[in-house]
């Protein structure tokens, strides 16, 4: 091969060209997602492509303090390697949510950093670096406090209801003025720590006020916001850092972010506007909680013999699993109830709404690791022509994606929000812990109707129950 | 790097994101997720980095460890927990027996 006399591995130029390197490989990484079959190959090329970015950075000539820098990987090894390990599969929100807020945290402390040596130098920033700085800085500090209050609210820490202070917006409005006239006076009047300081502590206050509001069914929207907030920190930490790995990376996380963002979004009807300020399910004096009360309450309970004979002699059942699935831990139970409805000659689908749980893809994940073939997890616009020719629903802690207010009540907070049509199958079988509503707080027609029949109690015991029953028939 | 490079590469990067993710399907959703976690790992890079420029005082130190740590979890336990999900979505030719 080849060789330049003058070539070395820590000439600036190799090191730029393992950047693009990995770039490719991140591009490719996240290409190979695009298929179950390939998502797993995609996700190794990615961590290679990581390897090369992270070990050409440590040739840098520039790079010193390598004992810090071994502390500080043993330090996120030490931490991140068991919790990856250990994590289950239900608990995979707020693991995401956790690990989401560290890459928040990690651009703020860079920009801190840079905000630092900059002083220490004696001279400013230029304005493109400090706004990217300063960008950084605030984008990551949201988005650390505000996935902390996230990973508080999944691993139930705090109350996953929305959490309201009056004027809330106002109060929102403020911070959020504060900071940006901070930002402005820094780069208008030059570099003061204490400025800075303030910018940073006021941005934290921000993240964690944003989304105390939020309640647990907004979960997936916002995840995917703080998800895509920690990319954009990353790249403007690229752009102070003048670092292409960086901003190349940074920006396709900033970019899927927004994607989900929106498709989540898109699947609750609402704007991310509506989401992040409206606090949805708290609307106690609303419509909401009124209908809960006086909702005309007559529903249908049953037990589970009667379950299994309706399951064990339909043509068709759809499962359309929700939260309760996860938080009963119930997918493995559910797995061995279709697998017996399915040697009885039963065609078992699984209806997956876009925001059914806490994250996007929450129930494919709890279902795959079931072994749940991912081909019978059908997806909304798939599974909703199939109703009507659907003999059993069965609705496993699961409630607002099924609720028919969404299309028949123009007054319900959830109207115009895309359903899974149950309502339009032949009978309905609702596994509920209880009569109280769902984290919307809002009341659910379908209970109601004639055709449902609820199934009370801990969603692993009744589906274990119905399929004791199933198999002695 | 001039600031218009830096900004060719972004808005270049924003195109080949929104193209390349749009083709991820719902079901995938949640390794999306996780893996794009693992990607904003590259902070480490930053850290590294600003490690170096970090030498002058205690606060400064320990800020940069903390980053770095905090790339390092991202990085190790991001990569770590995609596989993990995604070693689970892999076809089982015999699940439905």
């Amino acid at each position: 091969m080849l060789v330049p006399a003058a070539f070395s591995l820590r000439d600036p130029q190799f090191i730029q060209a393992c950047y693009i390197v990995a770039a490719v490989c991140f591009i490719l990484g996240l290409r190979g997602l695009s298929h179950p079959s390939t998502a797993r190959r995609g996700n190794m090329i990615a961590a290679v492509g990581m390897a090369i970015a992270v070990i050409a950075t440590l040739l840098d000539r520039d790079v010193v303090g390598v004992p810090l820098i071994l502390l500080g990987i043993a330090i996120g090894t030490a931490i991140g390697v068991p919790a990856a390990r250990s994590v289950r599969m239900t608990a995979m929100p707020q693991m995401v949510a956790l690990f989401n807020g560290v890459g928040g945290g990690a651009a703020a402390l860079i920009a801190w950093t840079e905000f630092r040596d900059s002083i220490d130098a004696g001279g400013g920033f230029a304005l493109d670096t400090e706004i990217a700085v300063l960008f950084s800085t605030v984008v990551g500090a949201v988005s650390f406090w505000g996935s902390i209050v996230a990973f508080a609210k999944l691993q139930e820490l705090i109350s996953g209801q929305p959490i309201m202070i009056r004027g809330q917006q106002v109060v929102n409005g403020v911070i959020l003025a504060a900071v940006l006239g901070g930002c402005v006076y820094l780069a208008a009047a030059g570099d003061e720590q204490s400025v800075f300081v303030a910018i940073l502590a006021l941005a934290s206050v921000l993240g964690v006020a944003m989304v105390l509001p939020i309640g647990g069914a907004d979960m997936p929207v916002v995840i995917s916001m703080l998800n895509a907030f920690t990319g954009l920190a990353a790249a403007a930490a690229g752009f102070a850092l003048d670092n292409t790995a960086l901003i190349v990376a940074g920006t396709l996380v900033g970019a899927s972010g927004t994607i989900l963002t929106r498709l989540m979004s898109q699947a609750m009807n609402r704007s991310l506007g509506n989401v992040l300020f409206a606090g949805f399910g708290s609307a106690p004096e609303g419509g909401g909680a009124a209908a809960v009360a006086s909702g005309d309450g007559s529903f249908r309970s049953t037990t589970a013999d009667d379950v299994a004979i309706q399951l064990a002699y339909a043509r068709r059942v759809v499962v359309v699993p929700g939260y309760g699935m996860a938080v009963a831990q119930a997918q493995h139970a559910v797995r061995d109830l279709a697998a017996e409805l399915e040697k009885r000659g039963v065609d078992v689908n699984y209806a997956i709404h876009p925001v059914a749980g806490r994250m996007p893809g929450h129930m494919n994940v709890l279902l795959a690791e079931a072994d749940v073939p991912y081909d019978s997890l059908k997806e909304m616009d798939e599974i909703n022509p199939e109703f009507p020719q659907t003999d059993v629903s069965l609705v496993i802690g699961a409630n607002d994606v099924t609720n028919p207010a969404a299309k028949n009540s123009p007054d319900s907070p959830i109207y115009g929000m895309p359903i899974l049509e149950v309502d339009k199958s032949s009978s309905v079988i609702v596994l509920k812990r209880s009569m109280n509503p769902g984290f919307a707080g809002i009341d659910n027609e379908l209970y109601s109707d004639a055709k449902t029949a609820m199934l009370f109690g801990d969603a692993k015991d009744s589906i274990q129950k119905v399929l004791g029953e199933v198999q002695a028939l | 790097m001039s600031l218009l490079t830096e900004l060719t590469i972004f808005v270049l990067a924003v195109f080949v994101g929104f193209e390349v993710i749009s083709k991820v399907p719902n079901t995938l959703h949640t390794p999306l997720m996780s893996g794009t976690n693992a990607i904003h790992g590259i902070v480490l890079v930053g850290a590294i980095l600003a490690i170096a420029i970090a030498t002058g005082d205690t606060l400064g130190r320990v800020l940069a460890v903390i980053a770095v740590a905090f790339g390092t979890i991202n990085v190790v336990g991001g990569f770590l927990v995609t596989d993990r999900m995604l070693e689970m979505f892999k076809r089982k030719p015999d699940a439905k027996e």
